[in-house]
């Protein structure tokens, strides 16, 4: 590990101008906020990260969870995972959030990892984890090992000719599904970004995963008020019942009235290259009874562009029955 | 080497001391003794010198004041910014029952508690939680006064090896406080983040389910 410098900030105004020195905020930054630090330490273990300036920003006023006048909720940003999912009004109004918290990492790790934190976690394509191979997310131009390596965990959709690596949230397609808007104070000020625009696609240049300028401290998330009767949940497959990273999932928020799917908000994991949310699906359940076909025509929609490479050709149809599955459950006795 | 806060009375006696072997300081002496072995003209006087300069090179030009709170005792010591709380519990405080497995919080080896919350200590820059009430397994019990999970893992044989016995006791005393189901499923996902290679799960879990059980029972209702 490089050596660094360990600074701890006091207020926001100080992070921001802390930070805002940087050249940039995307990798291979020289200046990092810390946090939980799950995923820092270990890439900086790895020298896949190697600031020279830490801000432990641990200690800013943003743990707070609490209820807004409309209903919905705003989560501070160094929430813990863990204290977000066992939170009584996220269990019993955004049960897809805790489920998919609660379905990622250890419950050490979850007690460790914040809001921000798992909005920036990175991929784990092992190719981007060893420095000795290429990789155009960690080194720009070096080349995509993946493309024709082990790829089985890798992307299928949104990927590009030089990046298929997968972002490996599980709280992060919940908040896909949900809606979510991401909070950010910067050097010029606040500034507010929904989820479906925070992360970006890899295109040309996947070593940009976010929006996020230097100096860009992410302070909390908001979450709209739940749609009047609905119901959510997360589904997610992996190759072990617990602590592993999806091949799919799937995040449902559905209102059903009438014997029709009066709304739908559909978001997979394990699959994209950012979270994936799918409104293709969407429309295809939109207005519709809540039947197997419907759903398979869904999934179908959602999985229509999908790129498989050479060994993650059976995440198109593990994909689909995740979402078919996923909103079965979902619709059940509604 | 730590300073020890002077409102502790009976400070720790140190591992190290002559005459108190452990594993530890037994393979440590083992080592320094093969290589004024083959070192041969070398005096023992030398040797000594030498095991000196070699702790005080430990010491890096990075080195910051940091104070530490372990097991309701306060340590003020000098360490690099990249020592991760498991090294400095380890190698700067020598309690060594926290133990270094993947290094990369995917094993739970290393697990401590952080103001009362279970943590992977090598994902912890140690720096980083000065004021914080740290707890490793040396805090939870001792030899002649075990905690009851500790007494359960001897009782209902959960372990082999030993190696992530700690680790899984340290998590397995967490779990006593945090809204885990009654079912030995639940018990074995809440368990997930702590490996044991020699396979003992099924052993780690009764003994859990047993002291669960025995303090439901001693509860008046």
């Amino acid at each position: 590990m490089r050596t660094f410098e360990l600074t701890r900030a006091e207020d926001n105004a100080q992070a921001v101008s802390a930070a805002a020195k940087a050249t940039t905020s995307q990798q291979g930054a020289e200046i990092r906020f810390i946090a939980g630090g799950t995923t820092l330490i270990d890439l900086m273990k790895l020298n896949v990260e190697t600031p020279r300036k830490l801000i432990d920003v641990n200690h800013l006023p943003l743990g707070k969870i609490d209820t807004l006048p409309d209903g919905g909720l705003t989560v501070g940003a160094m929430v813990h995972n863990s204290d977000l999912a066992y939170h009584p009004v996220v269990r019993k109004n955004y049960a897809v959030l805790s489920e998919a918290l609660l379905s990622g990492a250890s419950a050490q790790l979850r007690n460790m990892a914040t809001t921000a934190g798992n909005l920036l976690q990175r991929t784990r394509c092992v190719y981007f984890r060893d420095i000795a191979m290429p990789c155009n997310k960690r080194e720009p131009g070096s080349g995509c090992a993946a493309i024709t390596g082990v790829n089985r965990s890798l992307a299928i959709l949104g990927t590009s000719e030089h990046c298929i690596a997968t972002n490996p949230s599980d709280m992060n397609v919940a908040l896909a599904a949900l809606e979510a808007t991401i909070h950010i104070r910067g050097t010029k000020g606040d500034r507010s970004v929904p989820i479906s625009d925070f992360h970006l696609l890899p295109g040309d240049t996947p070593h940009r995963e976010t929006v996020l300028e230097p100096g860009d401290l992410i302070t909390h998330v908001t979450l709209p008020p739940p749609a009047p009767g609905s119901r959510s949940l997360y589904l997610k497959l992996r190759d072990r019942a617990s602590y592993e990273f999806a091949l799919a999932s799937a995040a449902v928020v559905v209102t059903v009235a009438n014997g029709k799917l009066m709304r739908a908000r559909i978001a997979l994991g394990g699959v994209g290259t950012k979270p994936w949310r799918s409104t293709e699906a969407e429309r295809e359940l939109t207005d519709q009874p809540p039947t197997p076909a419907v759903f398979q025509r869904a999934a179908d929609a959602a999985l229509r562009d999908a790129k498989p490479q050479s060994q993650n050709g059976f995440k198109v149809e593990l994909a689909k029955r995740c979402l078919v599955h996923a909103l079965k459950l979902a619709t059940q006795n509604a | 080497m730590p300073h020890q806060s002077e409102s502790d009375e009976k400070p720790e006696e140190s591992r190290s001391e002559f005459g108190k072997s452990t594993r530890r300081t037994f393979l440590s002496r083992l080592g320094m003794a093969s290589l004024l072995a083959s070192a041969g003209s070398i005096s023992p006087a030398f040797g000594e010198r030498l095991a000196k300069e070699q702790s005080l090179s430990s010491e890096s030009k990075d080195a910051i004041p940091v104070t530490l709170h372990v097991n309701g005792k306060k340590y003020d010591l000098r360490i690099d910014p990249r020592t991760t709380l498991l090294d400095c519990l380890r190698e700067h405080l020598h309690m060594t029952g926290s133990k270094k497995g993947c290094d990369h919080g995917q094993c739970g080896a290393c697990t401590v508690h952080i103001n009362g919350r279970r943590v992977n200590s090598c994902l912890c820059f140690a720096a980083m939680y000065q004021g914080d009430d740290i707890t490793t397994i040396e805090g939870v019990g001792q030899q002649e006064n075990l905690h009851a999970m500790q007494a359960a893992f001897v009782a209902h044989d959960a372990y082999q090896c030993g190696y992530c016995t700690s680790g899984q006791i340290m998590s397995a005393v967490a779990l006593l406080k945090e809204p885990c189901g009654p079912d030995d499923v639940e018990v074995k996902e809440f368990m997930s983040g702590n490996i044991c290679r020699c396979g003992a799960y099924q052993n780690i879990v009764s003994a859990i389910q047993s002291v669960r059980q025995n303090a439901k029972t001693q509860k008046p209702a």
